[in-house]
C-alpha cells in the first residue's frame, strides 16, 4: 500500500471555482476507485489559485483478480450454437470445461496495477471535469478552466506515467510564481505539501484562509481598528493567493463623506479589500489588502499602490454622490417615465405609480397599522427614484440604499427614508412595510395579468422570490389581510393602466391563479418549519380562507391534531363517509330522522348537534385548537355508527337519513379543513 | 489650446510637481518611463518575441481587438505574432477633461499570440519587468475576468492582471470571434498604457504624465481634444447626420460582402459600431433600440468574418 499524489498544475482557477473543483475532484476519484475495485483509504483534496490537489491514502497495490464463469451450449448443442459461444468468449473448443455435457467458460481477470487504474483514472477525471466554464488553449483541443500546464501523478515514490494532449505526468511542478519560479521536485504525498511551503506555497486552502483571517484582523489592531469581518472575502482572498500577506493601508479621511455602504462595497467588490471600523463602531478610513507576495520592501509600494486605486474609485463614488445630491428624489422620480420596466407594463413610473395606490390602501384598510397614508404614499413615490442616480448606475448592488441616503440628506422624515432604504427587503417598520409588501404585490400580480408567470425553472422576473418575501412580510409582522382582495387591487390597478380590455376581463381568472401560486409558494416558505403541504392544502381548499395569518393559525392547530391518536383516527372514517357519499354522488334531502334510529345513529346525531356549533365558535373566535377538540368528540360516534349501522338499508327511507347523517358529519369536519386533501 | 504663444508647452493640468516627485522616488528607478518610452519598450519587447510591429488602425474604434489584426487573423489556421498601439474612442467616457482617471479617446497596447504559446504568461510578466515593474515588489496577480463582445460576436477566458490593485492589463484567451470557433487560440494581451503609465510614473491624474523626457505632458497634447471631443459627442453631434452615417456603413458593409470583399466589408462594420458608440453618446438611442443596434453591427461583422474565412484567409 502506498499514498498517491495528484497535482493538477494550471494558469490561475478562478476563486470563486476552486471550493467545488476540489469537491468534484474527491467525488470523481472516489468514484473511479470503486468502479475499477481498486482499495484505498482517506482522500484530502486541497487548491490553490494554480493547482488542484488530491491526496490518497493506502492505495492498494493492485486490483483484486476476479475469476468469471459463463455457461454456454450443451455440448451436444448443433455447431451454429457452439460458434457463437465460441465467438462472444473468444474461446476455442479446447478452452472450455465441459461439465456433466454442459460448456462453461471460465475468464480469469489478473488484478490490475494500481497505476493503470491511477492512470486511467486521472484522464478520465480531466477529460470529464464539470467546471462550469472551460477553454481550449494554444493548438489543443483539451479543456481545462485556464491552460493546463503540468502533472504530477506519484505513487508512494514512483512516478504513474499518464499523458493529456502532449503534456506528460512527472515528479515535477513549480513553487510561487515570484518567488521561487523554477522547477521542484516532488518525492511523493509524504513531502509535496513541505516542500511546497518551503518555496513559498501553502498548499491547504484552510491554511491559507486561516492566514488572512487572522492577519486581517491583526493587521487592523495594530492600527487600533476592528476589521468588519467577512468570511467570504476571506475565503476569496485565499484563493486568490498562494502566500497570503495581509497589510493595511489608509485612504483619505475626507472620502467618509460617501456614504459607507458604498465605500465598503466598492473595497470588497471591486478590491477585494476588508473594511475597519473605529473604537466607535465608524467606518474607519483604512482597508486591509491581501498580497500574494513577501514583498521585498516590506509591503510599502503594495499598500501605496492599492490605496491610489481605491483614491480613484472613491473619487469616482464621490462624484456621483455629490451630482446626485443636488437632485431632489422628486425631481429624479419624474425620471422614471423614461426607464421602460417591461414593454408589456408601461415604464417604472406606472409601476411606481400602482406602489403607491396599493401601498396607501394597505394602511387606509388598516392591514399596516402605524404608519401614516400621506408618508406611505411619499415614500412609494420616491422609492425607485434612486434608479436614475449616477450611483446607482455605478453601484446597482445599492437600489434603495442610496436612496434612503439622498432622502434623509434632503430632509425626508426618517420612516419615509427608511422605507426608501428598506422596500427591496423585508422590513418590519410599519412604513418600510407597507411599501415594500406593495411593491412585492404589485409585481406579482402585474406580471400575471400580462399572463407572465412561472413555469418549471424559468422564473425571469423573480416572482416566486416576490411571493416568498411577500408571506414572509405578512407572517413576521403579523399582517391581517385578505390576500385575495389586496390580490384583486393590484390587478385593478395594473388593468387601469392597460389600455387593453382584456386585461379588465381576466381579472377574474387572474386573482384565483395568483392565490395557487402563493399557495405553492407557502408550502415550499413552510417545509422548513416543518409544516405539511397536505394541511396547507386542506385548509387553502375551503376557499374561504385567504387571510395567512389565520389560515397558518389553523394549518398548526389541525397538524397538532392529526397528529393525535384521535385526529388520526377521525381521517378513516371520514373518508370512508367521503367516498360513500361520492360514489352515491348524493346530494342532501330533507329526510329528517325517523322514530327508530339505532342507538349509535342517535349518538351520532347528538354529538354532531354539540361538536357543530361548538367548532363553529371556535373557528368564529380563531381557536382553532378547540375546534378541532370538537371534532375530536366525533371519532367515536362515528365509528360506533360504521360499526353497527349499515347505511345501505333496503328500507329507503333508512338509507336517505343514514346518507344524510353522513353527509352533515362530512361537512362538520369540512367546516375546520378539507379533510379529503389529507394524506395518510 | 496645449500651445501658448511663444510655442512653449502649458505646464500640466493641475497636479502639483513636489508629489509626483515623491513617487517616483518609491514607486520606480531613478526617473520611470516616459510615456512614450513606455510604449517603445514593448515595441521593443514585443517586437524581439516575434510579433510584427503594427501602427495603428486608422479608423476610429472603441478598443484595439477591433482592429483586423486581431479579430480577422483571430479566424483561421495560420499562425500570427503582431502588436501595436491602437487609439481608442468612447465617447460616453468622455469627461470633457475634468476627471483625473476617464478619457473618452485614450490608447491601448495590443498584443495577439496565435497559437497562445504554453509560457504566455511568462512572457507577459517579461514585459512587466522590461518597463519597471519588480514582482517581488509589486503584486502581480490574475484575477478571474471572462471577455465577452456582443458586437463582434466575440468571447473569451482570462483575467484582468492587477498590479497592486489595479488592473493594468486585460488577458484573454479567444474561443470564438465572429461567432466562429478559434482553432488555434489565440491570446490577446490588452494594457490600458495610460493607467499602466500613471502607474509606473506614480501621478494620480492622466493629464500629469510626462509623455516624454522634453517637458511635454499628456495633458499638452490631449486636454483640449477631450474637452472638444466630449462637447461634439454629447453636444454637437448631429443625431441626424449619424443615423444617416449607420444606415450607410451598413449598407456599404452588405455591398462589400456583395461582392466577397471582407476587409473592406469589416471596415464598414467598425465605422458602423463607432457611430452607434456616438449616438449612445448623444443619448438619442433608447434601451429598447440599443439591443436592435447591437444585434446589426454583430450581424454585419458576422458576415465579414465569415467572408474572411470563406475566401479562405488565414489559411
Amino acid at each position: 500500500m502506498a499514498d498517491f499524489l495528484l497535482e493538477l498544475l494550471s494558469e490561475e482557477i478562478p476563486a470563486r471555482m476552486q471550493a467545488s473543483a476540489r469537491n468534484d475532484l474527491a467525488r470523481m476519484f472516489a468514484e473511479r476507485m470503486t468502479s475499477a475495485g481498486l482499495a484505498s483509504g482517506a482522500i484530502d483534496v486541497h487548491s490553490t489559485p494554480r493547482r488542484l490537489v488530491l491526496i490518497s491514502r493506502d492505495v492498494s497495490e493492485q486490483t483484486e483478480a476476479a475469476r468469471e464463469e459463463i455457461k454456454g451450449p450443451r455440448s451436444s448443442a448443433p455447431p451454429q450454437a457452439l460458434e457463437g459461444f465460441f465467438r462472444k468468449t473468444g474461446l476455442k473448443r479446447d478452452q472450455l470445461e465441459d461439465r456433466d455435457g454442459v460448456l462453461f467458460a471460465i475468464i480469469d481477470r489478473p488484478g490490475r496495477s494500481a497505476a493503470d487504474v491511477l492512470a486511467e483514472a486521472v484522464q478520465q477525471i480531466v477529460a470529464n471535469f464539470p467546471w462550469p466554464k472551460s477553454m481550449r488553449w494554444g493548438s489543443g483541443s483539451q479543456r481545462w478552466v485556464r491552460p493546463l500546464q503540468g502533472i504530477v501523478t506519484i505513487l508512494g515514490d514512483e512516478i504513474v506515467p499518464v499523458e493529456i494532449d502532449g503534456l506528460q505526468s512527472g515528479a515535477t511542478t513549480v513553487g510561487h510564481r515570484f518567488h521561487h519560479p523554477g522547477p521542484i521536485t516532488i518525492g511523493g504525498a509524504s513531502d509535496y505539501i513541505e516542500k511546497l511551503r518551503a518555496c513559498h506555497v501553502i498548499v491547504d486552502q484552510s491554511e491559507r484562509e486561516k492566514i488572512v483571517r487572522e492577519g486581517a484582523v491583526a493587521a487592523a489592531q495594530e492600527a487600533g481598528l476592528n476589521l468588519l469581518p467577512d468570511e467570504g472575502l476571506v475565503v476569496e482572498n485565499a484563493g486568490l493567493t498562494e502566500w497570503p500577506v495581509p497589510l493595511l493601508g489608509r485612504f483619505d479621511a475626507d472620502y467618509l463623506d460617501v456614504p459607507r455602504e458604498v465605500i465598503v462595497l466598492t473595497m470588497r467588490t471591486n478590491q477585494k479589500y476588508f473594511a475597519c471600523t473605529d473604537e466607535a463602531g465608524m467606518l474607519a478610513p483604512a482597508f486591509v489588502c491581501v498580497a500574494n507576495i513577501d514583498a521585498n520592501d516590506g509591503g510599502a509600494a503594495i499598500v501605496d499602490g492599492n490605496r491610489r486605486v481605491l483614491a480613484a474609485r472613491l473619487a469616482d463614488a464621490r462624484f456621483f454622490w455629490e451630482q446626485d445630491l443636488k437632485i431632489p428624489l422628486e425631481e429624479q422620480a419624474q425620471k422614471l417615465s423614461g426607464i421602460v420596466f417591461h414593454e408589456r407594463l408601461g415604464t417604472v413610473a406606472d409601476k411606481v405609480e400602482r406602489v403607491a395606490k396599493l401601498a396607501r390602501w394597505l394602511v387606509e384598510e388598516g392591514v399596516v397599522k402605524g404608519a401614516k397614508p400621506d408618508q406611505v404614499e411619499r415614500a412609494a413615490r420616491l422609492a425607485k427614484a434612486d434608479l436614475v442616480t449616477g450611483m446607482v448606475g455605478e453601484f446597482p448592488e445599492l437600489q434603495g440604499v442610496i436612496g434612503g441616503y439622498f432622502g434623509r440628506a434632503q430632509g425626508e422624515p426618517n420612516v419615509v427614508a427608511d422605507a426608501i432604504r428598506d422596500h427591496y427587503g423585508m422590513p418590519s417598520e410599519p412604513t418600510s412595510v407597507a411599501v415594500a409588501l406593495a411593491d412585492k404585490l404589485d409585481t406579482i400580480c402585474a406580471f400575471f395579468a400580462i399572463d407572465q408567470k412561472p413555469t418549471g425553472s424559468k422564473d425571469p422576473f423573480a416572482l416566486r422570490r416576490a411571493a416568498i418575501a411577500s408571506i414572509e412580510i405578512i407572517v413576521r409582522n403579523g399582517l391581517r389581510l385578505s390576500l385575495t382582495q389586496a390580490v384583486r387591487g393590484g390587478l385593478a390597478n395594473v388593468a387601469g393602466q392597460l389600455k387593453d380590455s382584456d386585461a379588465a376581463h381576466r381579472l377574474d381568472r387572474t386573482a384565483p391563479e395568483i392565490l395557487d401560486f402563493f399557495a405553492d409558494r407557502l408550502k415550499v416558505q413552510q417545509r422548513e418549519a416543518g409544516v405539511r403541504h397536505d394541511l396547507i392544502d386542506a385548509v387553502f381548499s375551503l376557499g374561504s380562507e385567504d387571510d395567512l395569518i389565520r389560515l397558518l393559525a389553523r394549518v398548526k392547530a389541525l397538524q397538532e391534531f392529526v397528529e393525535t391518536k384521535d385526529g388520526a383516527d377521525l381521517l378513516t372514517p371520514y373518508k370512508r363517509a367521503a367516498n360513500i357519499l361520492k360514489k352515491e354522488k348524493w346530494e342532501a334531502t330533507k329526510v329528517a330522522a325517523g322514530s327508530d334510529l339505532e342507538a349509535q345513529e342517535q349518538a351520532l346525531v347528538a354529538a354532531l348537534h354539540t361538536a357543530q356549533p361548538n367548532a363553529s365558535a371556535a373557528i368564529e373566535a380563531e381557536d382553532f385548537t378547540s375546534a378541532m377538540a370538537a371534532l375530536a368528540s366525533l371519532r367515536k360516534p362515528i365509528d360506533d355508527f360504521f360499526d353497527h349501522v349499515t347505511v345501505n338499508d333496503p328500507d329507503k327511507a333508512k338509507r336517505e337519513r343514514r346518507l344524510n347523517l353522513l353527509t352533515r358529519f362530512r361537512d362538520a369536519v369540512n367546516k375546520v379543513a378539507d379533510f379529503s386533501k389529507i394524506e395518510g | 489650446m496645449p500651445f501658448d504663444e511663444e510655442g512653449v508647452l502649458a505646464p500640466a493640468a493641475c497636479i502639483s510637481q513636489s508629489r509626483e516627485i515623491a513617487h517616483i522616488h518609491h514607486g520606480a528607478p531613478a526617473l520611470s518611463l516616459s510615456f512614450q518610452d513606455l510604449i517603445l519598450t514593448l515595441h521593443r519587447y514585443w517586437g524581439e518575441q516575434g510579433c510584427v510591429i503594427l501602427q495603428p488602425y486608422d479608423m476610429e474604434m472603441g478598443a484595439g481587438t477591433f482592429h483586423p489584426a486581431t479579430v480577422l487573423r483571430a479566424l483561421g489556421p495560420d499562425a500570427w505574432r503582431a502588436a501595436y498601439v491602437q487609439p481608442c474612442r468612447r465617447p460616453t467616457d468622455g469627461r470633457y477633461g475634468e476627471n483625473p482617471n476617464r478619457l473618452g479617446h485614450y490608447y491601448q497596447y495590443q498584443v495577439v499570440l496565435k497559437p497562445s504559446p504554453a509560457d504566455l504568461q511568462d512572457l507577459y510578466l517579461g514585459s512587466l519587468s522590461a518597463i519597471g515593474i519588480d514582482p517581488l515588489k509589486h503584486d502581480i496577480r490574475f484575477v478571474e475576468d471572462d471577455w465577452e463582445s456582443p458586437t463582434l460576436g466575440a468571447w473569451g477566458l482570462g483575467w484582468e492582471v492587477w498590479c497592486d490593485g489595479m488592473e493594468v492589463t486585460q488577458f484573454t484567451y479567444f474561443q470564438q470571434v465572429g461567432g466562429f470557433e478559434c482553432k488555434p487560440v489565440t491570446g490577446e494581451l490588452t494594457y490600458g498604457l495610460e493607467r499602466l503609465a500613471m502607474y509606473i510614473q506614480g501621478v494620480d491624474n492622466v493629464f500629469a504624465l510626462r509623455f516624454n523626457d522634453s517637458g511635454v505632458s499628456y495633458g499638452d497634447v490631449f486636454l483640449e481634444n477631450e474637452r472638444e471631443m466630449s462637447a461634439y459627442n454629447f453636444e454637437v453631434a448631429n443625431p441626424e447626420t449619424l443615423f444617416d452615417a449607420f444606415r450607410k456603413a451598413a449598407a456599404e458593409c452588405e455591398n462589400c460582402l456583395a461582392n466577397k470583399l471582407p476587409i473592406p466589408a469589416y471596415e464598414q462594420a467598425i465605422k458602423a459600431s463607432h457611430v452607434f458608440n456616438t449616438l449612445q453618446a448623444r443619448g438619442v438611442i433608447s434601451v429598447a433600440e440599443r439591443q436592435a443596434y447591437i444585434g446589426r453591427v454583430r450581424d454585419l461583422a458576422k458576415a465579414a468574418c465569415a467572408e474572411w474565412l470563406e475566401r479562405g484567409q488565414g489559411a
